[in-house]
Parts: structure tokens; C-alpha cells; sequence
């Protein structure tokens, strides 16, 4: 028998992958293996929905488990890829077998970053949220009347705050950054969630530098700041970004820099090794970036089926990301790198507003704050081309539909 | 639950039977419905759940709401008047036998 197209790692982009190829009405036989227990699922609701008990685990799954044996498709979870051998088009995996693949997709994710040990990073009551095993541990501890110490004003971090308010735990956040969000959005955006947040309890320091969590029994009970204040908790919950799983790929010999290199229709350096999700670094607009979210994953995961089917695609899609905060729901089109100029376009209700962001007169993304329409018609816009004037964006009589037909 | 039909452009059927209080988007990707993607989870950000839902089904199906009003300007296959996104419409005995049309994009 032919050997199989064998992905690693099975998330986001690995379903998408599967999906896309049986669709195809391929018949190359896949093996996709994952470390986890469980099938592909949706990493965003863990932090929101999953996180306040309002969704099912298998509710998060991208695929019911038994979809992928009624698509023929070889699954072995629970399973630790150790070594990749691109010259012998083999991997090895933990309990020692040695697999052939025809080809290889590695879509291994990102990990959620934790502090150094030495600053209390592995003590009890010491929490990262990235997976569902990640919840299943932190779930006990997250109970009304609990002060949750939130280390980390990003996606991550903000989420929690607001899963944990609603919950009734009492929730301080500090972020080392000058304000939250600093990596990712423009200060109109920062200021946004920070009174929401604000409004709905939580206490939010920014320019807070940690020095380390302070532990009591091994188990960590706050954290001591540079300004000399300690602030008391009874869990912590890590939120400082994710870093690429590539080290499979690195001993491999693949070409990696802050991803795995990857080229417009996601092949590596290796010609019968493609990468997908998380773990790729690519170019885009002449800049090499790495992107953590569905959208990538999903897209590139597409991607690579079309590819190994014949298709003559490369990848173009436009980023977008979203984050659901309470009530409130963020979603943004487009990448923000080297913005210069913000326009903040007033919603037309209460509470909604959208972040426009330009390079000179470029459009690059838009933030749309409760203001699906602004999502819409920007996604549309930076998707065309097209610059709209920072006036008549900014102006909150203007059309969007008619600017964005041009 | 509700007995719920995907028509393809081609004329295929699926049918599935569903549990009350799913949303078709999920009832679709489970049962393999080509075209029905569900990216952002049915969190109303990425419009791939969109269907056509047959008109004499319009009324059972409930509102549109403001967010859903204007994610279907991005759908693939351009919105018409029964347009719905998919994870909106939750599964319940009164929907049993419901059929949807699911577009495809060229």
C-alpha cells in the first residue's frame, strides 16, 4: 500500500486540512496524529464560552471523533511525534514505531508561554490557557469570590478577566507594557477595553513589572512588583503570548526562523514537507510574519489539501481575528503592522466604534468594536484595494457600503 | 429533535436527524455538508455557514439579527432574501423537517 499523507499535530489547521482533501475526493490515504486525547477542536472558546461552562467539550470539536473514521482516515491521538527524517520520508513516534509518509504536513500549533521556574512559573495555582486539559486543571480553582492575578493585558489574559468577572471571581490584571493590548492594537483600542474592563470590576495596572509570583506552600498566592507592591491572589493565570512548536521541524534541519519558513502555497524547505497554522513564518507584503489564529490555520491548512491536489493556489487570504469580551464583540480585518495614523470612525449606536488603520494613505486594518458593519465593509475594502479617504471614514455620516463599493 | 434537510445545487440530499439546541452549522459540519465551513465557531465573525433556507421555512427560523444582518454581506455566494448564516438557527422540534439550500461558491 501507498504510504500516507501523514499530518502532525491535529488542530485547527490539520481539520481544515482533512476536511478540504476528502472533499476533493481524494483517495491518498491520511494518518494524522496528535499528543492530545482528543480530535481537532476550537481553541477560541476555551478562554470565553468552555472557560464559563456554557459549552459541551464535544460541542468544541471541529469534527465529531467519528468523522475522521468515517472519512477513512487513520487517527492516533495521545501520540508524541520524536523525530521527523525527511531523507528517509519517515517520522518516528514515542512508543518507537517508524512511520513512512508520502508526504508530511506539520501543523504542531503554538504553546502558551509560562514564566521561568525561577520567578514562580511552575508552582501550584499556576495557570496557562491553551488547551482543554489547560481548563480541566484550572476550572476548580476558577470559583466565585477568588482572586484571580491575571499576568498579561493581551486576547488571552483580557478574556479571562472577563470570564472570571462574570463568574464572580475578583480579577486584577498587570501588564507590563505602558497599556494593554500595546502589541496588538492601536491606544483608541486599548483605551476601549480598558473601560470596559474597568467598568465591569476589574483592576487593571499597566507599566506593572513583575519581579516574581510569591509563593506560600508551593503553591503561588500573588506576585511582587517592581514599585515594591504585592499583589495578593489565590491563582494566576499566565497570558504572555504562545510561542511556535518547531522543534521538530528545527532537528529536522527544516528552514525555520521564527516559524517554519513557508512559501506562498506552504511547502518548507523540504520538498515533501508543507507546514500549516501556527508554527509557519511566511511573507506577506515583504515582511516575514507568523500568525496565531483560526483564520491562518484554517486557511493555510485549505491551502495545502488544494496544493497536493494539483491546484495552482498561493496563499493571499486576508487575516482576521475576533475576540468576545462580555457583551462586547471585537473583530478585526487586516494586519495593523507599521501603522502610522488611527481614524476612529463613531459607531451608530452606544458603545460602538471602529479603529481604522493606515499606512500614509493605505488602508491596512480595521478594529470594529460592536460594529459588525465596519467589519464588513473595511474587510471588503482592504481586501479590494481599496483606500478610502480618512475623512469620509472618520465621518460617521458616510455610507461604508458605498465607499466600499467604490 | 428536528429532521433536517441540505440540498446541494446538483439535486443531493443529506438528512440528518439533530439534537435540540445545536446549531445547523454544527449539525452540518458533523454531517459532512460540503461548503459549510464554521471558522470562527458560529461566533458570528467569518459568514461560512451560509444557507438558503427554503421559504416556506422562513418564518420558523426566527429574525435576523443587527450582527447577523451585516456579516451576510460577506458571504461567498451573494445574500438573498432567505439567506441565513447557519449557526443562527438553533435546532428545534418545530423546525423538524426543515430544508436548506446550501450555495456553492464557483
Amino acid at each position: 500500500m501507498a504510504s500516507p499523507i501523514v499530518i502532525i499535530g491535529a488542530g485547527q489547521a490539520a481539520a481544515s486540512f482533512v476536511s478540504r482533501h476528502t472533499a476533493l475526493g481524494s483517495t491518498q490515504p491520511l494518518l494524522l496524529i496528535g499528543e492530545e486525547s482528543h480530535p481537532p477542536y476550537q481553541r477560541p472558546p476555551l478562554s470565553k464560552k468552555y472557560l464559563l461552562g456554557e459549552l459541551e467539550r464535544d460541542r468544541l470539536f471541529i469534527r465529531p471523533l467519528d468523522w475522521y473514521a468515517e472519512q477513512g482516515v487513520e487517527t492516533r491521538f495521545n501520540t508524541r511525534v520524536t523525530e521527523i527524517r525527511p531523507a528517509a520520508r519517515q517520522i518516528a513516534v514515542a512508543a518507537g514505531d517508524i512511520i513512512d509518509y508520502d508526504r508530511l504536513i506539520i501543523c504542531t500549533g503554538s504553546s502558551a508561554r509560562n514564566l521561568p521556574a525561577e520567578i514562580g512559573g511552575g508552582l501550584d495555582a499556576v495557570f496557562t490557557l491553551r488547551s482543554i486539559a489547560d481548563i480541566d486543571r484550572l476550572s476548580p480553582e476558577f470559583r466565585t469570590g477568588r482572586r484571580l492575578l491575571i499576568v498579561g493585558g493581551g486576547y488571552i489574559g483580557l478574556e479571562a478577566a472577563a470570564a472570571g468577572r462574570q463568574l464572580g471571581l475578583e480579577v486584577t490584571v498587570i501588564e507590563m507594557a505602558e497599556r494593554i493590548m500595546q502589541r496588538v492594537a492601536a491606544r483608541e483600542t486599548s483605551n476601549y477595553f480598558r473601560h470596559l474592563h474597568s467598568s465591569h470590576g476589574v483592576e487593571i495596572m499597566e507599566g506593572a513589572e513583575m519581579i516574581r509570583l510569591v509563593e506560600a506552600g508551593g503553591r503561588a498566592c500573588g506576585a511582587e512588583l517592581t514599585s515594591g507592591e504585592i499583589i495578593d491572589a489565590d491563582l494566576v493565570l499566565i497570558g504572555i503570548g504562545g510561542s511556535p512548536n518547531i522543534e521538530l521541524a528545527q532537528a529536522a534541519n527544516l528552514e525555520c526562523d521564527t516559524g517554519i519558513r513557508v512559501d506562498g502555497a506552504c511547502r518548507s524547505s523540504d520538498p515533501y514537507i508543507y507546514a500549516a497554522g501556527d508554527c509557519t513564518s511566511f511573507e506577506r507584503n515583504g515582511q516575514q510574519i507568523r500568525l496565531e489564529s483560526v483564520q491562518n490555520a484554517a486557511d493555510q491548512g485549505d491551502l495545502v489539501a488544494r496544493v497536493i491536489a494539483g491546484e495552482d493556489v498561493s496563499y493571499t487570504a486576508l487575516p482576521w481575528f475576533w475576540s468576545d469580551q462580555y457583551d462586547c464583540k471585537l473583530q478585526i480585518a487586516g494586519l495593523n503592522i507599521g501603522y502610522d495614523q488611527c481614524v476612529v470612525r463613531p459607531g451608530d449606536k452606544d458603545q460602538t466604534q471602529s479603529i481604522w488603520y493606515y499606512s500614509g494613505d493605505r488602508l491596512l486594518a480595521v478594529d470594529a468594536i460592536n460594529d459588525p458593519k465596519a467589519y464588513v465593509f473595511g474587510r471588503k475594502m482592504i481586501e479590494s484595494g481599496m483606500n478610502p479617504r480618512k475623512e469620509s471614514v472618520a465621518s460617521p455620516d458616510s455610507d461604508l457600503r458605498a465607499i466600499a463599493k467604490g | 429533535m428536528a429532521k433536517i434537510t441540505w440540498k446541494m445545487q446538483d439535486g443531493t440530499v443529506i438528512s440528518a436527524e439533530v439534537k435540540d439546541g445545536l446549531n445547523l452549522m454544527e449539525a452540518a459540519t458533523a454531517n459532512n455538508v460540503s461548503h459549510i465551513m464554521g471558522e470562527c465557531g458560529g461566533c458570528l465573525s467569518c459568514a461560512t455557514c451560509h444557507v438558503f433556507v427554503a421559504h416556506e421555512w422562513l418564518a420558523k427560523t426566527g429574525e435576523v439579527d443587527d450582527i447577523e444582518d451585516a456579516m451576510l454581506e460577506m458571504t461567498e455566494v451573494e445574500r438573498e432574501e432567505n439567506s441565513r448564516l447557519s449557526c443562527q438557527i438553533i435546532a428545534s422540534p418545530e423546525l423538524d423537517g426543515l430544508l436548506l439550500h446550501v450555495p456553492e461558491p464557483e
